[in-house]
């Protein structure tokens, strides 16, 4: 049997699926599409008998069974391929009932058999809501269930009333479904006073535009902080220690002597000794730089990226950002939305190419990746920028990441200028400000960190393995001669840099790692860090990208990329030569 | 057929009723969806900068809609209502 969760967006629909199911959970795509559901197990008490096992389904939020995005066709479809046997928990806002009503009488339109959940209990006190329970129950015929996901208040009363859902008596139809929506409304709903909460004046002044600015510059200064902070703090006082004072003498070195010190299995285990040692940035074997990529590196900042995005996003501050950039990002071709994409992709370019697709028209999905993709360094890549140049500090950062804005801005008003097509306008529902639920925050950071290390290790891995044997068979020096025209003449870039674009394909941290033992200038650093950004995606951002935008758009994106990558670099190169000399 | 003024020309804190939306069925459904139609009473909540949506409460939910969008959506202004 399965249990179909529908509701709107922002309802607390995967609390409820948090709570109803136990630890085992796994995201899937819908087949045939890229829009990410996720499934879980539960019991159905059943008195006097054995309790039955249910498959519960977290469909995709939407406010209509009249589908205007893929992810809402992707809920209709879940709802019209129900069994017999299936149902349908509707979690309603009970803060927000008129509007909720209306997928509710979707559903009864369909005769779905069905149970109704009034989340967000909690909250109708302050705002000064009464709700009739046993009367909505009535007039739907349906089983009507108040429920605080968030403390599990209700959660139990729901579970034992599952096997009441049945198909409502209500007779609804699409043609007076407002005016009979408004009927229900008077007759269960009464509002009396509302107190305005700290928390809703806040989110009043964050869109406002002098307050709203002022927070926004606080928020995203203080997140970058602290990233900047924990991961920096995790590296300095974990796995730095560990790797240097651990795994490098009691496993690495030893194992590196047993080896002999050198031959062909040394150089794909250990790597290259520096001076007689280790040199966990240098060396480039399987079991030196090839975990200290991934987890010295780059672990630290993934982990305190996703746990700062976590928190704006499950406070409801996004919507609000996207609000306020909405102005700026109309001259880039996108609205407001275009900034869930980027911010995804400082992450990992792989959920910011995916989180396009909240877009509504090609022409937007295609600018907001290829964007994203050519301008937004993954955080896997910018712990090894920061890694690789963060001893100029400023001097190698500022330009590095100025360039790469100043490429977006651009970039994005050539593209808005040539790219055919349709620029929708914004229209998002805010949610409320929300104290962010503990449980789910933690289960969803602990799903990217897992995600993240079965994603990036096994490429990371396969990176550094090719990279030995590449230049053991002195591939990368071959390539390297063939393309210095334009690595070495229009980028000044020394032959063997070409090793890391190379690699870059593959991952580009690994990438960033082969320029460290190159040893080059500023000047070097600066061009190599904005050509491996800009010149191509990874080659896991790349195959979701193909899958999102098709293979003839890809290619366009490609050649946008390939075609900026070399002209911002030879223009920088020479800027810098001029500067720096 | 117009009646009353547009969103973007309201005062921000301002309350009315929503008398017409100009547009076709697309724009009309997305914002159907989101209860915003004829007959609703809106508050502004914020007014654009940068050519940026206008917020809106509606009910217990705040909505923003696009600057192009909020000038095809008219109110009539109820005169210091009673809150």
């Amino acid at each position: 049997m399965n249990v179909l969760l529908v509701g709107n967006p922002n309802v607390g629909k995967s609390v409820v699926f948090n709570r109803l199911t136990g630890a085992h959970v796994i995201t899937s795509n819908y087949a045939g599409t890229t829009v990410e559901f996720t499934e879980g197990r539960m019991r159905i008490p059943h008195e006097g008998g054995e309790p039955e096992k249910a498959n519960v389904i977290d469909v995709p939020g939407t406010y209509t069974l009249d589908p205007t995005s893929s992810a809402e066709e992707v809920a209709v479809g879940f709802v019209d391929n129900m069994a017999d046997g299936d149902v349908v928990v509707n979690v309603v806002d009970a803060t927000n009932l008129e509007r909720s009503l209306n997928l509710t009488f979707q559903l009864i339109e369909r005769r779905k058999r069905m149970i109704v959940t009034l989340n967000l209990w909690d909250e109708t006190k302050h705002t000064g809501i009464d709700i009739n329970v046993a009367g909505l129950e009535r007039i739907l015929g349906v089983p009507c269930v108040p429920t605080v996901a968030t403390t599990g208040m209700g959660i139990k009363k729901l579970v034992e009333r599952l096997p009441e859902a049945r198909v409502p008596t209500y007779a609804s139809a699409e043609s007076d479904r407002w005016r009979r929506i408004g009927d229900v409304i008077d007759k269960v709903q009464k509002m009396g006073h509302r107190h305005h909460t700290l928390l809703e004046r806040l989110g009043d002044a964050s869109v406002r535009p002098i307050t709203g600015v002022l927070i926004a510059i606080l928020i995203l200064a203080g997140s970058f902080e602290v990233i900047r902070l924990l991961g920096e703090g995790l590296i300095g006082y974990v796995f730095e220690p560990f790797f240097e004072s651990v795994w490098g003498p009691y496993v690495a070195m030893p194992l590196s002597r047993w080896l002999g010190g050198s031959g062909f299995l040394h150089t794909i285990l250990v790597g290259r000794l520096v001076d007689g040692e280790i040199d966990f940035g240098e060396s480039f074997g399987l079991l030196t730089t090839g975990l200290q990529v991934p987890f010295g590196a780059v672990l630290p900042y993934v982990l305190s990226f996703y746990l700062v995005l976590s928190v704006l996003e499950d406070t409801g501050y996004l919507p609000r950002l996207a609000v306020l950039m909405d102005g700026i990002m109309h001259h880039l071709g996108l609205h407001g939305m275009g900034v869930i994409p980027v911010l995804l992709g400082f992450g990992c370019n792989v959920p910011g190419a995916l989180a396009a697709r909240i877009m509504e028209s090609r022409k937007e999905r295609f600018i907001a990746s290829t964007l994203m993709a050519i301008a937004v360094p993954c955080m896997a890549q910018t712990a090894m920028i920061i890694g690789l140049a963060g001893a100029y500090g400023a001097r190698a950062l500022v330009p590095i990441f100025g360039t790469l804005l100043v490429v977006a801005l651009i970039l994005g008003r050539i593209m808005k200028r040539f790219v055919t097509g349709e620029s929708p306008e914004i229209l998002i529902d805010i949610p409320p400000y929300r104290i962010p639920y503990i449980r789910g925050l933690a289960k969803k950071l602990g799903m990217r960190i897992v995600w993240y290390l079965r994603e990036a290790v096994p490429w990371v891995l396969a990176g550094v393995f090719i990279v030995n044997i590449l230049d053991t068979l002195r591939v990368i020096e071959f390539i390297g001669w063939l393309s210095s025209p334009v690595v070495s003449g229009v980028l000044g870039l020394p032959q063997d840099a070409v090793g890391g674009l190379i690699v870059g394909f593959l991952r580009k941290d690994v990438a960033v790692g082969m320029l460290a033992p190159l040893h080059m200038s500023l000047r070097q650093i600066i061009v190599a860090c904005v050509v491996l950004t800009m010149y191509f995606p990874c080659v896991a951002t790349f195959v979701v990208m193909v899958k999102e935008l098709g293979v003839k758009d890809m290619l366009k994106s490609a050649a946008v990329m390939v075609t900026s990558a070399i002209t911002v670099g030879g223009l920088l190169n020479l800027t810098l030569w001029a500067l720096l000399g | 057929m117009r009646q009353g003024i547009s969103l973007l020309e309201m005062q921000t804190g301002t309350e009315g009723i929503i008398t017409t939306i100009d547009g076709g069925r697309g724009i009309t459904s997305r914002l159907d969806a989101l209860g915003i139609r004829a007959g609703t009473r809106v508050t502004k909540t914020s007014a654009p900068y940068l050519r940026g949506p206008v917020t809106v409460r509606v009910g217990n939910a705040q909505v923003a809609i696009g600057f192009g969008m909020a000038g095809r959506v008219f109110v009539q202004i109820e005169e210091s209502a009673p809150r």
